[in-house]
């Protein structure tokens, strides 16, 4: 297992104070936990992920994902099984939509 | 390991225990008391006839011998890996054995495991796992599968299995191991008679093994888990 | 509608229930995630593969857990074990009207094999001893991974199974049997066979489940209200009578099927004319025919 942490600063876009799990960790899947968390406006990512040696797709999927939300105090957790950057954008995008009811 | 020469040790006051087909059944004298004593022996796959065989010997038990103890003895290779079986329902039937273990236990019958040579995975949870508490000599076998297989299906090279099993308790096989975890109460050593009548004078109908598996260290989680629920707390007490 | 088959745990919990009903017990948030499984470098699940809870059912207080099939195929370990014994004693505790148990597990989680060993049968004692305590336990079984191993026979130790017949229920899965014994024995790939040997027809025909449902959130919704009002005014405690009547069943099974090879004669043995258009018959049709002919009516 590899463990992996972002965080970027400059966001703009809160979250309610709500926690919300999205995916299942299968083969070739992740989950995502997603919640706001007092981090001084950044965004704080940590992956935990079974797939070795990717930090770099994973730094590019994380800084396109904050380019896209750009959300300020929110905490996002992720196990990985070795999911493809198109699958990790999208439940990513989904769990900011849970949370935030809706696109964006 | 020959039961003979564990129930003559066990019940130095003798006994009637008889073997039929890998099924042990019989009664033996342990100080004052009669005790009813149900198992297998032969490393016995748990197939239909020999779950069935033990749950009718305990429901009888418990029909004609009211609060007698009931001991068993464990020797298992785990349920019998057969078509046959599956089509029958052999969950089924396993089922209904820990089910009238169960009964045993609320009708007020002390009920004691003791795993004296293999315990196995679906043959040990519906047995010795189904005891107020289950006991075990020190040269048993407890597991739930061999290492070789258990890389084959967790894709972990043996290997690594076996340099982990020696320092971790939670999957290695052994005795040992599941005295940490609180599965197996004490190991015997020593004379098996008086310690077999000390342990049935303290059986209680509770279940503490992940108390006491967090007491000992190999289940820390268990008993945190459960407390937190049962007290509606979102994080475990450290 | 929604097939259950191919919801999740969590899609699972939030349709059956009444809407928005569910109120989760250590949540992924909580983080409570199994201590076992970074060692072999494999991956955790926030929720260790089982969301407990309390919810609705038809407007009644029930606690409910479902199991994730997609993680570990539903495997018991330490943690997950855990959640579900806490959840039987804290309905216990608060005298629900029920607890209802959507299982899907593989059995015990090799990777923590001896912590989920005894996790299991804590899960076994716990049930009864919420069955004892005069709470009524269902177990519905409907999802891709089946429920085998040590849950297979939790199933068993419940008040009442209702399976569909895309479910399939039993102790050894069809792979290990093979594995073991050789495809002589048990050959994995003829899915017909397997489904006929574990499938939730044959279950239901000899009586180990005791309701059939088509895959259908909304049927086993039916199906768990219609049998937690069935169980509200019956004995859900464990008593000789009841085992000595088990006992007996169970018997006159090995004794009529016992030298049978092949599901297919069981239920010709049971007075069903054509038993090769069995499995093809829907949910319905099915029960209506079989209902004569079928063990444990009751």
């Amino acid at each position: 297992m590899e463990k992996l942490t972002y965080r970027f600063a400059g966001g703009s876009r809160a979250l309610p104070h709500t926690a919300e799990v999205v995916g299942v960790v299968s083969s070739g899947n992740l989950e995502v936990l997603i919640e706001s968390a007092p981090l001084n406006g950044d965004c704080a990512i940590e992956v935990n992920t079974a797939a070795l040696g990717f930090g770099a797709t994973w730094e590019a999927v994380m800084r396109d994902f904050h380019e896209r939300w750009q959300l300020t105090d929110t905490r996002i957790a992720i196990n990985d099984m070795g999911a493809t950057p198109a699958v990790v954008s999208l439940r990513l995008d989904q769990a900011v939509e849970t949370v935030l009811g809706g696109p964006p | 390991m020959d039961w003979n020469t564990i129930a003559s040790a066990l019940f130095p006051r003798g006994h009637d225990i008889t073997e039929r087909d890998l099924f042990l059944s019989g009664t033996a004298q342990v100080g004052e008391t009669r005790v009813a004593v149900v198992g297998t022996t032969g490393h016995a796959p748990i197939g239909v006839e020999i779950a069935l065989a033990q749950a009718r010997f305990i429901l009888q038990t418990v029909r004609e011998h009211p609060g007698r103890p009931i001991l068993i003895l464990v020797d298992t290779v785990g349920q019998r890996l057969r078509h046959r079986d599956e089509m029958l329902g052999i969950n089924s039937y396993m089922a209904h054995l820990g089910k009238c273990v169960e009964l045993a236990r609320r009708q007020g019958h002390p009920v004691l495991g003791l795993v004296y040579d293999q315990a196995l995975s679906g043959g040990f949870i519906t047995s010795g796992l189904m005891a107020d508490a289950c006991y075990a000599l020190p040269d048993s076998t407890i597991r739930v599968m061999g290492l070789p297989a258990m890389a084959r299906i967790t894709k972990v090279p043996e290997e690594r299995l076996t340099e982990l099993a020696a320092s971790n308790p939670v999957f290695a096989p052994g005795p040992e191991n599941y005295l940490r975890m609180g599965g197996v109460r004490e190991i015997w050593q020593g004379e098996l008679g008086a310690q077999l009548e000390a342990a049935l004078a303290e059986l209680a109908p509770v279940d503490e093994r992940a108390a006491l598996g967090l007491a000992r260290g190999g289940r820390k989680f268990a008993q945190p888990v459960i407390e937190a629920i049962m007290a509606g707390r979102d994080v475990l007490a450290s | 509608m929604s097939s259950y088959l191919e919801l999740s745990a969590r899609e699972r919990l939030a349709q059956l229930f009444d809407a928005g009903s569910f109120t989760e017990f250590l949540p992924p948030k909580a983080r409570v995630i199994s201590p076992h499984l970074a060692q072999l470098d494999a991956p955790v699940a926030f929720d260790d593969g089982v969301a407990v809870g309390r919810a609705c059912l038809d407007g009644r207080t029930v606690f409910a857990a479902a199991q994730e099939g997609g993680f570990m195929g539903g495997a018991v370990g330490e943690v997950h074990g855990a959640k579900l014994v806490g959840l039987l004693r804290r309905a216990i505790a608060e005298r629900a009207a029920g607890v209802v148990l959507l299982l899907e597990s593989g059995g015990v989680r090799l990777h923590e094999a001896n912590a989920g060993l005894v996790a299991v049968s804590e899960v076994m004692r716990a049930v009864l001893d919420a069955r004892n305590a005069g709470v009524p336990v269902i177990a519905l079984i409907g999802g891709a991974n089946g429920c085998f191993g040590g849950m297979g026979i939790v199933a068993r130790c419940t008040n009442a199974v209702i399976m569909s017949e895309e479910a399939r229920l039993g102790m050894s899965g069809p792979e290990v049997i093979e594995t073991a014994s050789g495809v002589e024995e048990f050959d994995s790939r003829d899915r017909a066979l397997v489904w006929r040997t574990t499938g939730g027809k044959h279950r239901y025909l000899l009586g180990d489940c005791q309701e059939l449902v088509a895959d259908k959130v909304a049927d086993f919704r039916a199906a768990a209200i219609a049998t937690l009002d069935r169980l509200q005014v019956q004995e859900t405690a464990l008593s000789l009578a009841a085992l000595e009547a088990e006992q007996d069943m169970l018997a006159r099974r090995l004794d009529r099927f016992g030298t049978l090879e092949e599901p297919m004669q069981i239920w010709a043995a049971l007075g069903i004319a054509e038993p090769r258009s069995l499995p093809l018959l829907e949910a319905g049709p099915f029960v209506e025919q079989v209902a004569a002919h079928r063990i444990g009516a009751n």
